[in-house]
């Protein structure tokens, strides 16, 4: 009899016990943020302010409280820009790390080497590359903040229309960037109209001089523009060699190129010329009703402070792609990865550094061609013209 | 039309100067130790960096362009000293499989010390290019051709009338031979890598306006400066300059009247069609086996 109760007694403390502590554990248990950056390696102009940018809102989210009462923990690994490695990275994420939703992949490459795993585990997946086809056609889990390039594009073509333009001599890299770019314009050229490519040049990454070739579109008949999709410091080049030519035609470039760093390269050559950018390169010129203003300034000021670097458009991706995550699973009110999941894609108004985000079903970027804004060289820096 | 020709061969020439100017440094090294230097590339670098980062700092561009030149003269007998003198007994593949290796360790040194960025360079002189016949002529490529016609003179002197430079060609001809005359061929071989160190910077300074520099620039103008060498047959020196330059008309008459895709396929086709009929190359020696 005694050593009934005893039993008893003894199951119903191990079993309260027990539960005690699953309740403690579970109140402590931390929401699990996974990431695999390109910190390391030629990308690391990507992963690096990315890496930075994660670090430190996961930091200030879990001062100010967490995300539903849980901390966020950040699992992060370097791929080192290789795409097998990613792949790797992202299964340990899924299967060891058991992490909750993941925040990474800085390049296309690595990305996609990504998605099969993710789409198999089904889990939320928010990518941190550019490219249009990790998106279209869509992927139930997977979503991404940059805009696409041909967005960028389209940008850039319906600029070109308002100011009248309409035979393009298009130059692009044989780069992944510049290649797709250029793809990418020769569709947008399609469907939206009124506009047509005259002229088609390449140049690779390693050339050194461009005169050839812009010496080519210049002499083609009609030509008014002239758009150049690349990146790295190819562009520079074709800007040095453009002013050298004296060519006199509107030059556009593409979103490649939107840093402090290609001004500097490229020097007085870059006057006048434009481009579609974030509007991370102007925050102080945003008109005071943008509703992106205060997120923009706050992003840079708050970035610069804690690392003493300058703010890149890159780390903005990371920290949309954070905000988007968060903001889902506070909307889910849990982290169950379904739930996370249809939040992230009924997510609206959401406005970031990048763009305003409207998610929906067939629509896993959320950001229109015009979240970008077009900028203009004026005076060696940066001016906002729409 | 023909402002366009023209326009096409000044960019030729110009970036054919630059491939002269490497293929002459690799030509040196292998006359006088059979190896083929794959860090010539990385003096070019190393000569446009440090001028920048100097300048940066505050140096007068004149002395950063002489204390860069010093820089790689001494990274040239280093080279040497340190990886080539070693392994010594080593036959020539070993030695030219060394300098890739030295090649790499360059570049990630050179990526540490002054990162990954690209780096600007201002032009020698004015930045306003030079019109003729409708053409556009950049200052700084007078400059490069400039730099490269004096460097090539003073290294035909070099060889032709000085004691060392002769030295230099008969430790090429016989190390042996040349060591019995009294000639320490150990010192010939220092000298040739620090020579073609020099001439590497050189080169990699008055490019550097035109093509930006970086800590990786030598890999790709390395190898093109290789193919030019190899073109003008391997040891010559005239060769080596008119395989430079015939290799950056080709490249740019490519990329003007073909197809700027297939730019670099031309040039490396025409190495194939070179090395096809004259497995010398066009000004290579003929080598007779004595029996």
């Amino acid at each position: 009899m005694f050593k009934t109760i005893t039993r008893c007694a003894s199951k119903f403390v191990a079993i309260a016990a027990v539960s005690l502590l699953a309740m403690n554990v579970h109140a402590a248990d931390p929401i699990r943020i996974g990431s695999f950056l390109s910190v390391t390696g030629p990308a690391s102009f990507l992963g690096d302010p990315e890496l930075k940018t994660l670090q430190m809102y996961v930091e200030k989210i879990n001062e100010k409280g967490g995300v539903l009462g849980r901390q966020l923990e950040l699992v992060h690994y370097d791929d080192a820009g290789n795409a097998s490695k990613a792949r790797n990275f992202a299964s340990r994420l899924i299967r060891s790390d058991r992490v909750d939703i993941i925040v990474g992949g800085s390049t296309t490459g690595a990305t996609m080497a990504a998605v099969p795993m993710v789409e198999q585990a089904r889990i939320p997946f928010i990518s941190l590359a550019g490219a249009v086809v990790i998106t279209t056609p869509v992927k139930e889990w997977v979503f991404k903040t940059p805009q696409s390039d041909y967005m960028a594009a389209v940008r850039i073509l319906n600029d070109m229309k308002t100011q009248g333009l309409s035979k393009v001599g298009l130059i692009s890299g044989t780069g992944g960037f510049g290649s797709s770019g250029r793809e990418q314009t020769l569709k947008a050229v399609k469907e939206i109209g009124g506009i047509e490519v005259v002229g088609d040049e390449t140049y690779s990454g390693s050339d050194t001089d461009m005169t050839a070739q812009l010496t080519n579109l210049r002499n083609v008949k009609g030509v008014d523009t002239i758009l150049n999709f690349g990146f790295g410091q190819g562009p520079a080049i074709v800007t040095r060699n453009y002013d050298q030519l004296g060519i006199e035609l509107p030059f556009y470039q593409s979103h490649g190129v939107a840093s402090d760093g290609f001004l500097e390269l490229a020097g007085d050559s870059a006057e006048g010329l434009r481009l579609p950018a974030s509007p991370l390169l102007v925050p102080e010129s945003l008109p005071e009703s943008d509703p992106q203003k205060p997120v923009v300034e706050a992003y840079k000021s708050e970035y610069e402070e804690r690392w003493d670097a300058k703010v890149s458009t890159f780390g903005a991706y990371a920290y949309d792609g954070l905000m988007l995550a968060v903001a889902a699973i506070e909307k889910a009110g849990t982290t169950d990865k379904a739930a996370v999941r249809e939040a992230l894609e009924s997510i609206q108004g959401h406005v970031g550094v990048t763009g305003t985000f409207n998610m929906s079903a067939d629509d896993h970027n959320g950001l229109k061609a015009d979240s970008f804004r077009i900028l203009e060289v004026r005076d060696g820096s940066w001016k906002l013209i729409n | 039309m023909f402002s366009e020709f023209l326009q096409y061969l000044f960019t030729g020439i110009t970036i054919g100067a630059t491939y002269a100017l490497i293929a002459l440094g690799f030509t040196l090294i292998y006359n006088a130790s059979h190896v083929i230097n794959f860090a010539q590339g990385e003096f070019l670098m190393v000569g446009g960096m440090a001028t920048v980062s100097l300048t940066a700092m505050g140096v007068p561009m004149l002395l950063a362009v002489v204390l860069a030149v010093i820089l790689a003269g001494v990274l040239g007998i280093a080279l040497q000293r340190l990886a080539i003198a070693p392994a010594k007994n080593a036959d020539v593949v070993t030695l030219i499989i060394i300098t890739i290796g030295a090649s790499i360790f360059i570049r990630g040194l050179a990526q540490l010390v002054w990162g990954k960025e690209y780096h600007v360079m201002a032009n020698f002189s004015s930045d306003e290019p030079i019109q003729v016949f409708g053409a556009v002529l950049n200052t700084q490529s007078l400059w490069v051709l400039g730099v490269g016609a004096i460097l090539v003179a003073v290294l035909v002197y070099f060889f032709t009338r000085t004691l060392t430079g002769k030295a230099i060609l008969a430790t090429s001809m016989n190390k042996d031979a040349a060591r019995l005359v009294g000639i320490r061929t150990q010192v010939v071989l220092m000298l040739a890598f620090m020579v073609s160190a020099l001439l590497g910077s050189i080169a990699g300074i008055v490019v550097a306006p035109i093509t930006f520099t970086s800590y990786d620039i030598g890999i790709i103008l390395g190898l093109k400066g290789f193919v030019a060498a190899a073109i003008g047959g391997l040891g010559s020196g005239m060769g080596a300059v008119v395989g430079g330059l015939a290799l950056g008309v080709v490249e740019a008459m490519a990329a003007g009247y073909l197809s700027s895709d297939y730019k670099d396929a031309v040039a490396f086709s025409m190495i194939l069609l070179v090395l096809f009929f004259l497995p010398r190359g066009l000004f290579g020696a003929k080598v007779v086996e004595r029996v």
